[in-house]
């Protein structure tokens, strides 16, 4: 761990406590600029959640963040040092970060346990996968995400029978039994009823302390639910950060995204 | 997958070792006479629809479950057959029509002198096993690992899996490949010191092929309950996600591709003392294109769908192609376009929905194609 006391570009030092660190972080495409020096700080364990409207940039971060999609300019730190500009999709996968996209993407014909399982048994070898079974350490893993994600009962279900709520909640299940070190998830209550949008955010606050977690996210009424620190994009910038109720009241806020809403 | 969930794929073995008993049973302990018996002409017959069998169970594992839809399983069907057939050129001997001591007779009339190298070793049965085996096993290998590699799927796949096929046809006409030309070869006279054509000698053909297709089928059991089962359905749905999941997907691929052609290559050395004969014919695509209807029929990513499949497209062709030849093609073709229309999961989906558990179609997509839908 000896790179976490990394300095950085202007000679301060990298917390230990902090997970992922963006700064200057500029994407363009075709002059227009996606991310226009976008400034970011994670700390271990935190729940943030990410607002703004249509094109503010929420998508190409977590882009960025994943390898998808390379800066023009900018500096991506995880875990104090590593650089993640430097590696690709894969190699940052492996690193523990997790992505949940918009659509859901379970395999309906596997049962809800078999799709954990699946997502457990990622890295196995030819051997293990004809010859082996999930058992100790990862089997206790799938059960406990079974418990956490609120599946348990419909262990045996195939997932194409969930609803589209229960769906989400496998796929974000896919991603914990992984054990990320930071969950990104894109728009998780998008399509979901009241009472499943509140069971989600019920469940990803839950999560708090356990994972560290970027919600990006539209639906006020969800965020508010959440109640984490909220930093609002703009134009690819950081329009303003904070608790809900401060971001809220902030005028810049009101004028470019709720008061439109 | 229906039968897997139910926890019955033992009992279906033995349903199936059953069934393959009937034939012996038929013909040594039912008396000559009795409407019951069967004649001993009809036993390779039987042989014959076993290792079609045996064939689509081969390409319901890389079709039904991990979406890769070959349309030239016929091909490692076929160089299996050629491998067998080479033994049993060398164990005629002098007996050919030329009585040449090494030569088989088609050598002896292009004039030739010696024995090609690659005729060597096939005059002993376990260097023509081995080779039976490899052969299809290894060009298999070669061919997925590019396929797979250029992430190749599809319907791309099924036309190169086509093209495949007939450039072996192609080569396998010319007279100077040595491997008999358009005749092919035939006139076998006995296989392991037993003549070819005797009763005990079929009956025991028949039942060396239903044991291939007992193993085949345990291997089709055990492959769809093991975490590599739930990872090839999982590739065939969505392959790009599996990958993200961590999975090396080539290698799963790659893994029961091979194993589908050398399951393929053993059936065609089984088929090939049966019916006496192997020639180009069967490296053609339409023979390909016919396993996998006989698999569609039957019920793709089923156990029994397959065995079913085979034995009733192919008694259904031995009767027509005799009752009204001209037929069969119309037939078969019609038969394609109904079974992909209407019954999607074939006659044990038809079936499953006829006991009250409906079965939601095999995948939102085209039964040709069937492969990849790439998601997230």
């Amino acid at each position: 761990m000896a790179e976490i006391s990394r300095k950085l570009p202007g000679g301060r030092v990298l917390e230990p406590h902090i997970l992922l660190y963006l700064d200057g972080v500029t994407v363009s495409f075709d002059g227009f600029k996606a991310l226009d020096s976008l400034s970011l700080v994670l700390e271990e364990g935190e729940l943030r959640t990410i607002i703004g409207p249509n094109g503010a940039g929420k998508t190409t971060m977590m882009d960025v963040i994943t390898g998808k999609t390379r800066p023009d300019a900018g500096t991506v730190l995880f875990r104090g040092g590593i650089d993640l500009l430097a590696l690709d999709e894969t190699a940052i996968a492996r690193l523990g970060i997790g992505r949940k996209f918009q659509k859901p993407t379970v395999f309906d014909r596997l049962t809800v346990e078999e799709n954990l399982e699946l997502a457990t048994q990622g890295g196995w070898g030819l051997g293990r996968l004809l010859l082996g079974r999930l058992e100790g350490e990862g089997r206790e893993r799938v059960e406990r995400t079974l418990e956490t994600v609120g599946l348990a009962e419909l262990r045996g279900e195939e997932a194409g029978r969930l609803s589209h709520g229960q769906r989400q909640w496998l796929e974000i299940g896919m991603l914990l039994v992984q054990e990320p070190r930071l969950v990104l998830l894109d728009e998780p209550v998008a399509g979901m009823s009241d009472a499943e949008t509140a069971k989600t955010a019920e469940l990803i606050r839950s999560l708090e302390g356990r994972h560290t977690l970027v919600v990006v996210e539209h639906d006020m009424h969800f965020v508010r639910e959440l109640g984490a620190k909220v930093t609002v994009l703009h134009e690819g910038r950081v329009l303003a950060e904070g608790p809900v109720e401060a971001v809220q009241a902030d005028p810049a806020v009101v004028e470019v995204y709720l008061g439109r809403s | 997958m229906v039968e897997a969930r139910n926890g019955r794929p033992l009992l279906l073995l033995l349903a199936v070792g059953g069934a393959i008993l009937l034939v012996p049973v038929l013909n040594r302990l039912v008396p000559e006479g009795s409407p019951f018996h069967l004649e001993d002409r009809l036993v390779p017959r039987f042989g014959k629809y076993l290792a079609y069998a045996v064939l689509a169970v081969a390409l319901d594992l890389v079709w039904g479950r991990a979406g890769i839809l070959s349309l030239g399983h016929g091909a490692f069907f076929a160089l299996g057959g050629y491998a067998m057939g080479m033994y049993l050129m060398r164990q005629i001997g002098p007996r050919g029509v030329y009585a040449h001591p090494v030569l088989p007779d088609f050598m002896v009339f292009l004039n030739w002198q010696e024995l090609p190298w690659y005729w060597y070793g096939f005059d002993r049965f376990p260097f023509a096993l081995l080779m039976v085996v490899l052969v299809p096993g290894t060009l298999a290998f070669l061919f997925g690992w590019l396929a797979f590699r250029s992430r190749v799927s599809g319907v791309y796949l099924s036309i190169i899996t086509q093209a495949l096929t007939f450039a072996l046809m192609l080569a396998f006409f010319r007279n100077d490949m040595g491997f008999g030309g358009n005749n092919g070869l035939t006139d076998f006279k006995d296989i392991l010191g037993f003549p070819i054509t005797s009763p005990d000698t079929r009956l025991a053909l028949y039942l060396a092929t239903g044991v291939l297709l007992l193993v085949a089928l345990a291997i089709a059991v055990h492959l769809r309950r093991s975490p590599l089962g739930r990872l090839l359905v999982a590739i065939r749905d969505g392959e790009a996600r599996a990958r993200f999941l961590g999975h090396d997907t080539l290698r799963a691929k790659l893994f029961v591709w091979t194993l589908s052609a050398v399951l393929a290559g053993l059936a065609g050395a089984l088929y090939v003392p049966q019916v006496g004969i192997i020639n180009p014919s069967e490296f053609s695509p339409a023979a390909s294109i016919e396993i996998a209807i006989w698999v569609a029929v039957g019920g793709r990513d089923t156990i029994l769908g397959p065995v079913l499949g085979a034995f009733l497209v192919n008694g259904l062709k031995t009767w027509l192609t005799g009752a009204a030849p001209e037929l069969w093609l119309f037939v078969l073709g019609g038969l394609f376009v109904a079974v992909t229309l209407v019954l999607p999961n074939g006659i044990v989906g038809l079936a499953a929905a006829l006991r009250g558990r409906p079965k939601r179609p095999a995948a939102a997509e085209p039964a040709v194609g069937g492969a990849e839908v790439a998601r997230g």
